[in-house]
């Protein structure tokens, strides 16, 4: 078991590809990061050239105390799982596990003991006389992290390693994974393009964009307060909404009206003719469901469902407007690059289950403006957490940040409906549930 | 009725087509058998089956006249083809595995060159071959056969191999490094069980093609220090000039058959695909 330091890591692939751009990142001892990004984004490279399968082009990696970049793979005792599982078909299962044991050649008491205790933890006795090919896809994941846990390597690395399960087995490996990685405590590098993955298995999220670090993380700091649009965008499902606005002094103007932003969420607009607001679907509400307490926190705006996706503990609306070109282009931009395509612009919100809007009729719904971010629509950063990190109300990349300025606001009204009721502190208790 | 199942008109025309190939096929081989147990008076006879069975024919080339003849060529031809089987299969395999896993100048070069090489008549090689042999003292002698042959071979070897090569996942390799292996190691413990199927097949076709080569044989050798079969079934004569030696022919003919017979049979079930299977996702 050992920390992982990588220090300015590069690569550059003979073809002149820079795939990966001066990475920095701290792994500690017995923590478990995740490697997150669209596809393409060297998140994969990066895996690779920590195990030692592809060469460090420049910058520094060390495992424990020791310098590894010139080291072979096998030097490294490091341990990986691979997307394919790269099962040994010649060989059983009980071989398979024992195959890197054989290499350090490891008297054979040892040997056996050691792989019963791997099959013992992952259930894979009665199967360990069978060969891969007779293996169910689970079963082929369970004898690939048995190779990988039987050998007392410095840390785990895996690649991708549910992407080829069905949804179901899936989430299942996915708990098992983490309940093995607490039980053994062994630092953990995993890379995966599945954000829930990210979000449910890290202690950290790495965030990677074209070979560049956006944002190292906890899931829950991710949520709440991306860096930057991509972050934003990439983090979260449905995605991050992101609303166009024109700044007059301090207030923005909106393609659903005039908004004024909470004093606990007051940037500094000036410079900035337009900006991005960012706000996630469970900011809002159907207005006729929001509290007396907590209205006065937001804006209450009528917008046209054309559908509503009722899932049961809750429903997602999705509302269609106009934006300018410029700002459509540049989503769409955005979008691409998070593998996916936009259509339209649109607003996705989730709805209480309990709201009984229907389809295709003007509704009123609540946006709870301390939940709001503001993006500079050109460099893409989130000017609400530059703001709240200079008044030191956030604390980025802090695991216990739970600052995300949503104080109570006595400040100027803000709200185009009359305030019922006096401010109070009752957060919206939207955040999503930590691991 | 089930898609998978054939008709019964058309499964008898199936049945119908494949006797007509088998007769086609195995009606000479059947015949040179029978000739084999010929008298020689019986060989003009034109009908089939031998009117007395003998083991005449067998007897001259084991034991009488042909003997010193035949066991010699055929002791040339088992030499001579397994040596340069071996060596063909050995560099190929290496060859084949640069060219499916390394990424180096000239891999292009080295496919098409072999392939030119395949493609090139031996007849239009041996005259200079059987001049350049005589001169540096290679003519009638074991490699002056084998050197040749691995001409004939590589090429084909080289391609078959690298075809398998590039079907086991290059991360079996990897995973084996990481799980601690050398590139040896790693490759003389994943990749060779796992390209067997494929080295055996590649062996045998290397093998027939350099057993059943005539014009190199009959070219380059002299004597019978290196004379294969096939080359010394054209020197039998006759028990008097008269004679036609067709039965000893068949007989030979027959003996040369059977390890090959022997080798398909052997080897059968080493040449089973689908061992990569379950290796990677299914």
């Amino acid at each position: 078991m050992a920390a992982i330091t990588l220090k300015d890591i590069n690569k550059r692939y003979g073809d002149g590809f820079h795939a990966v751009k001066d990475v920095s990142l701290d792994i500690a001892d017995g923590e478990f990061v995740i490697l997150v990004g669209p596809s393409g984004c060297g998140k994969s490279t990066l895996l690779r050239m920590i195990v030692g399968l592809e060469d460090i082009t420049s910058g520094e990696l060390r495992i424990g105390d020791q310098r590894v970049n010139e080291k072979a793979p096998r030097d490294r005792n490091l341990s990986m799982v691979f997307q394919n599982y790269a099962l040994y078909p010649h060989l059983t299962v009980y071989e398979n596990i024992a195959f890197p044991l054989r290499l350090a050649k490891t008297p054979d008491k040892e040997i056996d003991e050691r792989v019963r205790r791997a099959s013992d933890l992952l259930e894979l006795n009665e199967h360990l006389e069978r060969k891969p090919a007779n293996l169910s896809g689970g079963q082929r994941q369970r004898v690939a992290m048995g190779r990988a846990i039987v050998r007392e390597a410095q840390a785990f690395l895996f690649d991708e390693p549910l992407s080829n399960l069905d949804a179901k087995l899936r989430g299942q490996m996915r708990t098992e994974i983490s309940r093995l990685q607490k039980r053994l405590g062994i630092t953990t590098v995993y890379v995966t393009h599945d954000q829930v993955e990210a979000m449910t298995l890290g202690d950290r999220v790495v965030v990677l964009r074209r070979g560049v670090i956006q944002q190292v993380a906890t899931p829950r700091e991710l949520y709440e307060n991306p860096v930057n649009l991509f972050v934003a965008g990439f983090i979260g499902s449905p995605p991050m909404n992101f609303i166009s606005a024109t700044v007059t002094g301090d207030s923005l103007h909106t393609p659903f009206g005039e908004w004024k932003l909470p004093s606990s969420r007051t940037v500094d607009l000036s410079g900035h003719e337009v900006v991005l607001l960012g706000a996630r679907p469970e900011a809002f509400e159907d207005a006729s469901v929001v509290s007396d307490t907590v209205r006065e926190h937001g804006v209450v705006f009528d917008a046209t469902i054309d559908v509503i996706e009722w899932l049961g503990n809750e429903q997602y609306a999705y509302v269609p407007y106009e934006a300018p070109e410029d700002i459509r282009a540049q989503l769409a931009e955005l979008e691409r690059e998070l593998d996916s395509e936009a259509l339209r612009t649109q607003l996705v919100v989730a709805l209480d289950a309990s709201s009984r809007i229907p389809e295709g009729t003007p509704a009123s719904i609540w946006l709870d403006l301390r939940r709001v971010h503001v993006f500079d629509p050109e460099s893409g950063e989130n000017l609400t957490v530059s703001a709240l990190a200079q008044r030191g109300e956030a604390e980025p990349n802090q695991p216990a940040a739970t600052g995300d300025g949503r104080r109570p606001a006595p400040g100027p009204g803000t709200t185009d409906q009359p305030a019922t009721a006096s401010g109070s502190a009752t957060e919206s208790g939207e955040a999503p549930a930590t691991s | 009725m089930d898609e998978n199942q054939l008709s019964r008109g058309t499964k008898a025309w199936w049945w119908v087509a494949g006797v007509v190939v088998i007769v086609y096929a195995l009606f000479p081989v059947a015949w040179i058998v029978s000739l084999s147990f010929k008298t020689p008076s019986d060989l003009a006879t034109l009908q089939f089956l031998p009117t007395n069975w003998v083991w005449d024919n067998y007897d001259n080339i084991l034991r009488g006249d042909a003997q010193d003849l035949f066991l010699s060529a055929l002791r040339n031809s088992v030499g001579i083809s397994l040596i340069a089987t071996f060596i063909s299969v050995v560099l190929a395999t290496f060859a084949a595995y640069a060219i499916a896993r390394l990424d180096f100048p000239g891999k292009r070069l080295i496919l098409t060159t072999a392939l030119a090489v395949a493609i090139f008549p031996v007849i239009s090689i041996v005259t200079p071959l059987f001049n350049l042999w005589r001169n540096i003292g290679l003519y009638d002698t074991w490699p002056g056969l084998i050197i040749p042959y691995l001409s004939l071979t590589l090429p084909i070897s080289i391609w078959t191999l690298s075809a398998f090569f590039r079907q086991i996942p290059w991360e079996l390799e990897q995973a084996a490094q990481v799980d601690g292996a050398t590139t040896w190691q790693a490759f003389r413990k994943v990749i060779v069980p796992l390209a067997t199927p494929g080295v055996f097949t590649t062996a045998i076709i290397s093998f027939f093609i350099a057993w059943n080569d005539f014009v190199y044989g009959i070219s380059l050798t002299s004597t019978e220090a290196a004379r294969p079969v096939p080359a010394a079934l054209a020197f039998f004569t006759g028990a008097s000039q008269f004679e036609e030696p067709t039965g000893a022919i068949a007989a030979a003919a027959v003996v040369v058959t059977i390890p090959v017979v022997i080798l398909v049979l052997l080897f059968q079930r080493r040449i089973v695909s689908g061992l990569t299977q379950g290796a990677v996702k299914g």
